[in-house]
């Protein structure tokens, strides 16, 4: 009851600010943040109730706070939750993300209401997904996520938002249908025909026939490998990420994507584990070329956020790394089992950290409207505490000792190198390449002589014109900005280079410019926005020296409780690896069966 | 031709049924003698009686299956199905119909059109004898001439005649299958078929199946029997193409299943293959000619026969499977709730031809804009609407009637299916995204508007509860 409570509390919530039209903006802010604490809160109350239980506990027994409703009978489709060491750090997850990002979105202007109900429709897919012990419901609410995600890209991206929208929507709807294949496969191979996740894991369908079992694992594989993102899948990843807004994509990486991987654990592995066994060797090179392949396509990129995206694939590279070694039985038990709690931490360890660098690079956004790294530089001297939240998200990101990535991707090589020396050798030298790439990030944002991006300032577009299409934001709205904020009247001549409200005009003015008549919105937000920029700009002297302001109170409410927790968990991990733990040794067990 | 199986011949047991008609007779006399600008009692009559209609349908559920009349007509779940489906449609359509009607010159005899149509289509359901079939078919038929030419400009007399003729066209190969099975079996009753076709001569059996999929088929709008639809669709007020797509539909889409089920699930001839195809043809060309309409009512025109392929896969798996029947049961009411919903969406602004024109005039209307989106993402088969539990259960019978092809065929279709339904509601959403606009919005009629909310909570609602809805259908 408890865990429906958390699961549905969001959308309730949500349901009630879309009835309450006449809501000031605060009073939907401040309702989205108590909501999200809520719910944190209630998870932080069931993971102090919740017994991990000793050796194999989970996945198939152990589990708590479990509720199961006849939903279909015909087809032994329930609304059936519960919790175990799988999920439970990823509900708790998945709250403190929201909260982090309800309280990032604080100064939301851009239809706030429905921007919060949105999200916490979001909130409540992604806790359903991960509480969810019924195929169909699982499919219910991984299907949902999709849904509410278009929308927030859809809705309040910028850049090429639309296309971006249309194709994250179009490859993991694809992706999910091919779930449901499978889905129906795991129910018409069972002996009992049933959509109950424990009871399929308990006793697997499929067992005599291996080439049915490859297929659903196939079909399965695909849905999950789409949505993860895995080499060669994960192309629509970069595009819905550059074009989110910060929040959206705080959420889309955080906790979109662990979706997949925790599809692979709590799916895919316990209940085809003969065909996870045979095919374990191609997860373990799909893990190793995803992380190849994010982290050098990674340097390439010139834009930090699609940098960052890149670095989503390269880490969920080594979550499916991990989870593939633990389907080579021939390997010592130990040794995947270590892997896989591996897998199981950086799943954790990758919604803090990037979660948080994606919030940072909403901050660059805020203050330029652009990713370019080419635009800016030296912004350690104008916003310490920019520089050290970046800095820190980095150095976690990257693996250092006393971050939770550290623990995570320790474990996953480790086992690796002991079951699959070659592909744990390769994969290490992901880890340089990201090193790298990240320590060069960072050299170029916050070190050098300050370059701050003025966005309204013509020599720098045309600068920016001959980065090519793959820069299309900047590329794109940067030079129909000018004229788009001068209209609505509080562009850069008033205000400033800093105000950020017209730049989020601007672009969005540019995508009703493609509609011709269809919109005229756009320009209509002008007034809050005028007020907003006054009190939030501290520059608005004629002409405006380029400034950069320092984060506010509430993107450091927001991110600095997430790298905190990454810390946390990197120097005292035992809180989390206690639940973790059994539950990967059940999951390892079930799949050496 | 006796039947076996329980038989009476209690008039209660057609109480449903009656009902209709009744409420078409008094509904007829009362018009007669009501002044023009009165004539919505006659829509409460309808109202009453289609309502009283699914009511009378429920203790039949409760029941076991009885066969009645010489076992012509059948009385099990799947007729309660449609009964209920049928009635509760009739119910919406009459309800929002309301405003487009009001004041009609023919306004009575629209409102006893639509519950002669729909006694039809529940006698196509409950036919269990290909004589009872062919007049069912007669019944659910001739209504609906009247009703698509109500307009009577030229686009809908030209798809009346159109519509006419296929359903001549239709009917003749319908009279030749049930001559040829007579010949092959010597009898028409379904019992005495399902007995004798397995021996009977081949080239019999195929040639009288496919006359009597052809009138099925033509029913319920399925490729190669689907040239009306669009024409009619498109030629008629929105009320009346919610109507015309949805009610004959459920009849004709269980009369076939019925088929399947019995005379010719093991005739010697792969029928279940025929259907198989059959739907697989309806949803691929369906949403191919969909992805090119700028008509609101022409796009939802080729989804229904794209919706049509869908539910043929129950219908193809009906012997085959115990999956079929609450497949079947599941997706005729989830595509009843939906496709109305759509409709009145449509119907709701009734100026807006196209889909650009139907987003500019929706602007102000989020509410609206969010019904539609539920429908229609619930025709794409999105969770948690009735419509996704309908194409699991569909998905998941004919992988295990071994149309494994098929299910895989039926979800690319989804995803293709996705592309149109979004040029719909897309810029709508779009639209409604942007609060401030030039112009003050069009009007809406508060009927259609409120079929639509209705619809689309109904849609989840049945979604959530499908469960209970097969309880209460006996499955």
């Amino acid at each position: 009851m408890l865990l429906t409570v958390v699961v549905l509390l969001p959308v309730v919530v949500a349901a009630v600010l879309m009835m309450l039209p006449r809501l000031s903006q605060r009073a939907v802010a401040w309702s989205w943040v108590a909501a999200a604490a809520v719910d944190l809160a209630l998870v932080i109350w069931m993971w102090i109730g919740f017994d991990p239980g000793r050796g194999t506990s989970g996945v198939v027994d152990g589990l708590a706070y479990d509720t199961k409703v006849r939903w279909i009978p015909t087809v032994d489709a329930a609304y059936h939750v519960g919790v175990d060491g799988l999920s439970l750090p990823l509900i708790a997850l998945t709250s403190l993300l929201f909260l982090a990002v309800a309280i990032w979105s604080q100064r939301e202007q851009d239809r706030p209401r429905r921007f919060a109900a949105v999200f916490l429709f979001l909130q409540t897919t992604c806790l359903g997904t991960f509480a969810a012990l019924d195929l169909i419901l699982f499919f219910v609410f991984f299907d949902l996520s999709i849904v509410g995600m278009y929308f927030v890209i859809a809705g309040w991206g910028h850049g090429n938002n639309r296309r971006s929208a249309l194709k994250f929507f179009l490859y993991t709807f694809v992706g999910s249908l091919a779930l449901l294949l499978g889905f129906i496969g795991l129910f018409l191979g069972g002996e009992e025909r049933t959509f109950d996740m424990v009871r399929l894991a308990a006793r697997p369908p499929l067992d005599d026939s291996p080439l049915l079992c490859g297929l659903v694992l196939l079909a399965i594989g695909i849905g999950l490998a789409v949505k993860t993102p895995l080499f060669p899948f994960h192309t629509w990843l970069p595009d819905a990420h550059t074009d989110a807004p910060a929040a959206g994509s705080a959420i889309l990486a955080g906790v979109l994507l662990k979706l997949g991987t925790y599809g692979f654990v709590r799916i895919a592995m316990p209940m085809l584990p003969a065909a996870w066994q045979r095919w374990a060797m191609v997860a373990v090179v799909v893990g190793v070329v995803s992380v190849l392949w994010g982290a050098f396509v990674a340097l390439a990129q010139r834009d930090a956020k699609r940098m960052i995206a890149y670095t989503s694939v390269n880490h969920m590279g080594y979550v499916i790394l991990g989870l593939g070694v633990a389907g080579l039985v021939g390997a010592d038990p130990e040794a995947r089992t270590i892997a896989t709690v591996g897998a199981l931490v950086q799943m954790v360890s990758h919604g803090l950290l990037t979660g948080a660098l994606f919030l940072l690079t909403g901050v660059l956004w805020s203050r330029g409207g652009t990713y370019d790294f080419s635009r800016w530089g030296g912004l350690a001297r104008p916003a310490p505490l920019f520089a050290a939240a970046l800095a820190v998200a980095v150095f976690g990101s990257l693996g250092l000792p006393g971050f939770s990535s550290f623990i995570a991707e320790f474990q996953v090589f480790t086992g690796t190198i002991q079951a699959a020396p070659v592909a744990g050798v390769i994969a290490v030298t992901g880890i340089l390449v990201t090193a790298g790439l990240f320590l060069l990030a960072v050299q170029r944002l916050l070190t050098g002589p300050p370059l701050l991006a003025v966005p309204d300032a013509g020599p720098v577009t045309d600068d920016d014109g001959s980065t090519g299409s793959e820069f299309g934001v900047t590329a794109d709205t940067a030079p129909r900005r000018a004229p788009a904020a001068a209209h609505a009247g509080h562009g850069a001549m008033d205000h400033g280079a800093m105000d950020h409200g017209a730049m989020d005009h601007g672009a969005m003015d540019h995508g009703a410019m493609d509609h011709g008549a269809m919109d005229h919105g756009a320009m209509d937000h002008g007034a809050p926005d005028d007020a907003d920029a006054q009190t939030t700009t501290p520059t608005t002297t004629t002409p405006p020296p380029p400034s950069f302001p320092d984060l506010r109170m509430h993107e450091i409410a927001s991110i600095v409780p997430l790298l905190v927790l990454s810390v946390v968990i990197g120097l005292a991990p035992v809180f989390l690896l206690d639940v973790i733990a059994p539950a990967a040794a059940a999951v390892v067990e079930l799949v050496s069966r | 031709m006796t039947g076996t199986g329980a038989m009476s011949g209690s008039p209660t047991d057609l109480l449903p049924e009656l009902l209709l008609v009744l409420g078409a007779a008094v509904g007829l006399l009362l018009g007669l003698w009501t002044p023009q600008h009165r004539q919505g009692r006659v829509r409460l009559v309808a109202l009453t009686a289609a309502l009283a209609s699914a009511a009378a349908a429920v203790p039949a559920l409760l029941g076991d299956d009885v066969t009645v009349y010489g076992g012509t007509w059948v009385i099990d779940e799947v007729t309660g199905v449609v009964r209920l489906t049928v009635a509760l449609s009739t119910a919406a359509v009459l309800a929002l119909s309301s405003r487009s009607l009001a004041g009609h010159p023919r306004e009575t005899e629209a409102y006893v059109l639509m519950l002669l149509g729909a006694t039809g289509a529940v006698a196509l359901a409950a036919a269990g004898d290909m004589l009872m079939l062919v007049a069912a078919y007669l019944v659910a038929s001739v209504p609906l001439y009247a009703l698509a030419g109500f307009v009577k400009d030229s686009r809908g007399t030209e798809a009346t005649l159109k519509y006419y003729l296929m359903g001549a066209f239709a009917g003749v190969l319908m009279l030749v299958g049930l001559t040829t099975l007579v010949l092959a079996t010597g009898g028409s009753g379904y019992a005495g078929l399902t007995d004798r076709l397995p021996g009977a001569p081949t080239s019999l059996v195929a040639v009288g199946a496919i006359g009597l999929l052809a009138g099925v088929g033509f029913k319920a709008g399925a490729v190669p029997m689907h040239f009306w639809v669009p024409d009619v669709i498109a030629g008629t007020t929105p009320a009346m193409a919610a109507f015309i797509t949805t009610v004959p539909k459920l009849g004709a889409v269980a009369a076939a299943f019925r088929l399947l089920e019995g005379p010719l699930a093991e005739p010697g001839v792969d029928v279940a293959l025929v259907v198989a195809v059959i739907a697989a043809l309806s949803m691929t060309w369906g949403n191919l000619a969909a992805f090119q309409q700028t008509e609101v009512l022409r796009l939802m025109a080729y989804s229904t026969v794209s919706q049509v392929g869908y539910l043929f896969m129950a219908v193809a798996v009906a012997a085959r499977t115990d999956l079929a029947e609450p497949a079947l049961a599941l997706y005729l009411a989830g595509y009843a709730v939906t496709n109305v919903g759509a409709f009145a969406a449509a119907a709701a602004l009734p100026q807006a031809r196209t889909l650009t024109d139907w987003a500019r005039a929706a602007r102000r209307r989020p509410w609206l804009v969010g019904s539609l989106v539920v429908v229609l993402l619930g025709l794409v088969g999105t969770p948690p609407t009735a419509v996704f539990v309908g194409k699991v259960t569909v998905f998941a019978a004919a992988a295990d009637g071994s149309f494994g092809w098929l299910m895989v065929l039926a979800a690319v279709n989804t995803v293709a299916s996705l592309f149109y339904y979004l040029r719909w509601f897309g810029p709508a959403v779009r639209m409604t995204a942007r609060p401030a606009g030039t112009g003050p919005a069009a009007d809406v009629l508060p009927a259609p508007a409120r079929t639509a909310y209705a619809a689309a909570v109904g849609s989840l609602l049945l979604g959530a509860g499908a469960g209970l809805w097969l309880l209460l259908v006996g499955l």
